[in-house]
């Protein structure tokens, strides 16, 4: 393993959300909302719980109806794998305040660390220039992750960066589990006390 | 006989009157003419999607920032949204999707008949609450119902426009 990724998925995780202001945050499930619960529980944050490979949508849902804000979704290579059409769908509509992390350790971590297709060659980026995206790359580098950061905060348009990461064994940090609670403490956070009225 | 999908237009209306701002589909030729009256709105946001799974997550991100969604699709589409289903029932987000039904009235294709007899008991399955419309002038005030439904109690309604008034629309209208 010495010589596959790096990069501590934790790590990156907490350098991309330095000084986050009023970034909203949409995880797919399995390992990147623990990585997102490992910072504490926020209520900018969408954790899902289930919903494979919906997150990137979730993302473009609540950035369309949020043109102001800037919506990151955050998620693995095998979430991102289970809706891969879902990149074409972004590219197509192109919400400039939304943008992609993928924390890529090329395994289903959760399930027995099984090989994912970007084990196998699958080139998430390259996919999302293929679909339209007008930005994405991949990130290797620690100093790139740096970058990163300093560009989802000051970016204009939607972009994905994927982020190879090593396969890791993380402390196990969970998020509220309800989905009414979280969809409730997030409207309340993007639409303040008229949330419960419409 | 109407002159033109009078229906649609009905629809149309009921999502102006509940101010739905994202519109997403799969297309299907019993929605063409809804969709052509969307996209020619410029307060409706039109998504077309890859699979119809994706419109339920979209639907579920627009409620998080405050805004109104409906999905579009055919009755096949509804096997394909299965498991995203969850996203609405487990956190009770408001949903609305208009299924125009295939595999039922004088189906001609026999691989549409599986999934659009198995739509119901799908929908029921996942917590989802069906309301059919058969008749063209009964479609808006179902339509208008099913979306009080789910945007006022928060509940996940399907419509299901029946292939017999599809049908016969197409006869018409030569495709």
């Amino acid at each position: 393993m010495t010589d596959g990724p790096q990069l501590q998925r934790r790590a990156v995780v907490r350098t991309l959300l330095r000084d986050r202001g009023e970034l909203l945050v949409v995880a797919g499930l399995g390992a990147t909302a623990w990585d997102l619960a490992s910072l504490g529980d926020d209520p900018r944050d969408f954790p899902l719980w289930g919903a494979m490979g919906g997150a990137a949508m979730v993302g473009l849902g609540l950035a369309l109806a949020q043109p102001t804000r800037t919506v990151l979704v955050l998620t693995g290579d095998g979430e991102l794998l289970m809706g891969l059409g879902s990149l074409a769908t972004l590219a197509a509509q192109r919400p400039r305040n939304l943008r992609l992390v993928v924390l890529d350790n090329e395994h289903y971590g959760e399930t027995g660390r099984q090989p994912t297709h970007t084990a196998r060659g699958a080139d998430l980026a390259t996919v999302a220039l293929a679909c339209g995206f007008p930005q994405a790359r991949t990130v290797r580098g620690e100093d790139e992750v740096a970058a990163l950061r300093e560009e989802l905060h000051a970016g204009d348009d939607l972009s994905l960066a994927v982020v190879k990461v090593a396969l890791t064994d993380d402390p196990l940090t969970l998020p509220p589990r309800d989905g009414s609670y979280l969809k409730h403490r997030l409207r309340g956070v993007v639409l303040g006390p008229r949330a419960g009225f419409q | 006989m109407e002159h033109g999908n009078g229906w649609a237009r009905d629809i149309y209306g009921v999502f102006k009157a509940h101010e739905i701002a994202i519109v997403s589909y799969v297309p299907d030729a019993g929605h063409r003419e809804l969709i052509a009256l969307c996209e020619a709105d410029d307060a409706i946001r039109v998504v077309p999607l890859t699979t119809e799974e994706e419109g339920v997550a979209l639907a579920a991100g627009a409620h998080l920032g405050g805004r109104r969604a409906a999905l579009l699709m055919q009755s096949s589409g509804v096997g394909n949204c299965v498991n995203m289903f969850s996203l609405i029932t487990a956190c009770d987000f408001p949903f609305l999707t208009l299924v125009t039904m295939r595999g039922e009235f004088g189906e001609f294709n026999p691989w549409q008949v599986p999934m659009g007899q198995a739509v119901p008991a799908t929908l029921a399955a996942m917590g989802l609450i069906a309301q059919r419309a058969a008749d063209p002038d009964e479609v808006g005030e179902v339509v208008d119902g099913a979306a009080r439904l789910a945007f006022h109690s928060s509940r996940g309604v399907a419509v299901l426009l029946a292939q017999r008034m599809i049908g016969a629309k197409r006869f018409t209208e030569g495709r």
